[in-house]
């Protein structure tokens, strides 16, 4: 395709997606974005999201409870696949089957609001005792931080209470948000700045955790701060990777250094790193390719990458985007990348949905690594500075 | 690092060596050791709860079967109520109804949506199916352009373009597709939340009008707790056939698909397990029970290495090694049997204890293929006595071949070394190295 045409087809997307958009989000996001800014101070706002996903579930948990039908509708749709694929399998086993499947989801639908029960409802029986401590260990589980890091956290609260005498409640739950956020206090949450030269930000991670949408808005926000930024497309694998970067770049108005799709991506990181330097500019961001930590060849790749650039600059932040929905692989992801490449900071990606991303809690608890940004949406602008406290409060409203 | 639940249920069981019946106190131990290796795997809390409780249940007072350890015995439960929890039979594509057949993959942001779609279609393609592929994300830049580079691979055409509405989009691939000729029609839709009713709002109407047949939530296995709010909020508000498990080629453990198939009752239909187009497997809930139970395969190791290998075979294995006459004809044999297994990774990855330690450690299976053309490219004799093997020998093995001298010289250096290793195996007394040899069973 000529250059032309494709700048123009870009151009033509671009204006359309805007408008369509804007307008259909613009309300709902107005006041979401607003909240998400004060996380810090407003603790009273916090609710706000969590309420909203509440009532969606609250809605959803009422629809499937109330009408019989969709529990008969998902029967009925289980009955079209199941003859088919059964051929020889006796009826009886069958039944069985069926029987404890149910079983377990009317078990389930039963307690459907334990699946997010909130520490402040689990607070209502005003009494430390066993119940009360499972609960407390149940929520941080359903927040994903993961079972080892949650009896941690109820240890410290526990002996914490003793120690003050605690007896309210609400003391209690204040001692939980105070544990869990002295364990995110780790280390400097700002971007570090290469004093002497061009400042480089490898941008790393599985697939799929919002890696080049986190750089535009970074692009975006060190932009906003007055930076210079060029971004460096080293996802050189994915179709259509370059492309996605370009558009955003041009949203936020940086420069794109890029090569060909299949190209060597240290050397486009390499590129991009001269043309900073060549151009006076403070910062390159480089993304690359999203890969499994457990892939040797495409973790080898990464070292290359950083071995390369460093020949020019020293990489001064390696930021591993998470995805808060990630389960407790998030700790081993964690530690593979930063055995690989030292990764600096976290940027935990998708908190605008339900996931609470407990699984940074481990992480920055066992490996140092502190988190640096937040992201809430899909917009330049959602990506906020980590804050320990707001996470704290979110994690347990 | 997990430990794998084998290696913790042994712990537990140690102490209760000699009884014929598990008591209640042994058996919640013994639930809890589960309900730990759950968590860890990500099943929900709650599914895990429920799943445990019913275990339960079935364990008490059971009999020691004479031929399985308690510990054994106690898995071999789980994993059948896992098993028939996952659903037990393979979950086909629901092809019947109007053509074309409509597919809507469904999901969050990065879940593997766009991938998975253009998998699905080399898969159905492969199937002597004829699939086109609609492009129906317009929001985030180049995903239109990413499915049009992927349908190119895979020689399937796509249809779709950034500035128009999807319900558009659809309608008119629709069309084009009943013109063309295709049979199937797979919908790659934007990644949303599930609390974005807006957004919902979009793929329920998408269904309406179109009523595809199958509609598939895509999941990264590497979910955790907040799967079943997922599966749950799409389930109510869209309503979905069946899931597509993604990046099962990572270490995640897995749980995820648990807990959705323990909330929804939708079966998983699909696992993606790798990097490349081919890599869509139909789902074993045999391996994914295993897997989130962190305990390897066992059980389709056995399975694979009873039907793969001739007893036989086995027997007179088991005689040359001992008389130390094992030569490279018994090793192209040996390695072919193996072949038959699966590859190699996977099989390693199955044995308990070793899946843990076997990660990062990649198998190049194409060193095993030149091993292969290297024994097959020596006479009867040379295989029986390697020995005879001189410089001109070694340069005709290495033309028939397509390798090199230096490789034809390493794997006769390694095969040396592997006689010597046999020949210590065979000193600590013949009867009790067969026991150890797995193939025994």
């Amino acid at each position: 395709m000529a250059q032309g045409d494709k700048k123009e087809a870009r151009k033509d997307r671009k204006e359309g997606k805007k408008l369509e958009r804007e307008q259909r989000r613009a309300a709902r996001r107005s006041s979401e974005q607003e909240f998400l800014r004060e996380t810090g101070e407003a603790a009273g706002e916090l609710g706000e999201i969590d309420e909203a996903a509440l009532e969606a579930e609250a809605l959803g948990y009422a629809a499937e409870e109330a009408a019989a039908g969709a529990e008969a509708q998902s029967e009925a749709s289980e009955a079209e696949w199941e003859p088919g694929a059964e051929v020889e399998e006796p009826a009886e086993p069958e039944e069985a089957r069926k029987g404890w499947l149910r079983k377990l989801r009317e078990g389930l639908s039963r307690s459907r609001t334990g699946l997010t029960m909130p520490l402040s409802r689990a607070l209502a029986a005003r009494r430390f005792d066993e119940d009360f401590w499972e609960n407390a260990e149940e929520i941080l589980i359903s927040a994903d931080v993961g079972l080892p890091m949650s009896v941690e956290v109820v240890e410290a609260v526990k002996t914490r209470l003793t120690a003050l005498k605690v007896k309210e409640p609400e003391e209690a739950l204040q001692a939980f948000k105070d544990v869990v956020a002295e364990k995110l206090s780790v280390g400097e949450t700002g971007i570090k700045f290469n004093p002497d030269g061009v400042t480089v930000i490898l941008v790393v991670g599985v697939n799929g955790t919002g890696k080049t949408t986190t750089i535009a808005k970074l692009a975006n926000y060190m932009h906003e701060q007055g930076k210079t930024v060029i971004l460096a497309a080293a996802d050189t694998f994915r179709a259509a990777a370059i492309e996605q970067l370009e558009v955003w770049g041009e949203r936020v108005g940086v420069h794109t250094v890029k090569h060909r799709p299949g190209s060597d991506s240290a050397a486009v990181a390499y590129d991009a790193v001269e043309a900073a330097q060549a151009r006076g500019i403070d910062a390159v961001i480089v993304d690359t390719a999203g890969r499994l930590h457990t892939k040797v060849n495409l973790m080898e790749e990464l070292r290359k990458i950083k071995r390369i650039v460093e020949r020019k600059v020293p990489v001064t932040e390696v930021l591993l985007v998470l995805d808060a929905t990630t389960g407790q692989n998030g700790l081993i992801q964690a530690r593979q990348f930063k055995e690989t490449v030292g990764v600096t900071g976290i940027v935990l990606t998708k908190l605008d949905g339900t996931a609470k991303g407990g699984i940074v809690v481990a992480i920055e608890h066992e490996l140092g690594i502190p988190i640096k940004f937040i992201g809430v949406g899909e917009k330049m602008h959602d990506l906020l500075p980590f804050d320990p406290t707001g996470f704290a409060e979110a994690l347990f409203s | 690092m997990f430990d794998s639940l084998t290696d913790r249920l042994q712990d537990v069981f140690k102490r209760l060596r000699g009884h014929a019946k598990l008591s209640e106190k042994q058996v919640q131990e013994v639930m809890r050791e589960i309900r730990l290796a759950l968590l860890e795997a990500d099943v929900n809390f709650k599914v895990a709860k429920e799943f445990v409780s019913q275990v339960q249940e079935r364990a008490v007072g059971q009999e020691v079967l004479q031929s399985l350890t308690p510990a054994q015995q106690v898995i071999k439960i789980v994993n059948e109520e896992m098993v028939e929890l996952l659903g037990s039979k393979e979950n086909a594509v629901n092809f019947s109804g109007k053509l074309p057949v409509t597919i809507m993959l469904i999901g969050l942001q990065g879940s593997g949506k766009t991938t998975a779609a253009a998998k699905l279609a080399r898969h159905l393609k492969s199937k002597g199916r004829s699939p086109m592929l609609v492009a129906a994300d317009v929001y985030r830049p180049a995903a239109v352009e990413q499915l049009k580079v992927l349908g190119e691979k895979i020689g399937v055409e796509v249809t779709g373009s950034a500035n128009q509405k999807p319900l558009d989009i659809v309608e008119k691939a629709v069309k084009a597709a009943l013109k063309a000729g295709h049979d199937t029609v797979i919908i790659d839709t934007a990644g949303r939340l599930h609390i974005d009713s807006e957004m919902m709002q979009e793929i329920s109407q998408i269904k309406k009008r179109f009523k595809p047949q199958e509609i598939l939530l895509t999941v990264d296995a590497m979910t955790g707790q907040d799967a079943v709010n997922v599966a749950l909020a799409f389930k109510e508000q869209v309503d979905f056939d069946g899931i597509v498990l993604t990046k099962l080629d990572g270490d995640a453990r897995g749980g995820a698909a648990l807990s959705m198939r323990a909330v929804t009752g939708k079966p998983i239909k699909f696992a993606s397990v790798g990097e490349k187009l081919e890599d869509l497997e139909p789902f074993y809930p045999d391996r994914m029970a295993s897997r989130i139970l962190g305990m390897g395969d066992m059980l389709s190791l056995i399975e694979k290495a009873q039907s793969a290998y001739d007893e036989n075979k086995a027997a007179e294995l088991e005689r040359k090694l001992r008389k130390q006459q094992f030569t490279l004809e018994d090793f192209l044999d040996q390695m072919q049997e193996l072949k038959k297994m699966g590859p190699l990774d996977q099989l390693l990855g199955m044995v308990p204890g070793l899946g843990q330690k076997m990660k990062g450690v990649s198998f190049d299976e194409g060193q095993m293929k030149r091993v292969e053309a290297i024994i097959q490219s020596m006479t009867r004799d040379e295989r029986v006595n390697p020995n005879i093997i001189g410089a001109s020998r070694r340069k005709r093995i290495a033309a028939g071949s397509g390798t090199t001298t230096q490789d034809v010289n390493r794997l006769l250096q390694q095969f040396k070394e592997m006689q010597k290793l046999m020949k210590q195996f065979g000193k600590l007394g013949g009867r009790k190295a067969s026991r150890a040899f797995p193939f025994q069973m």
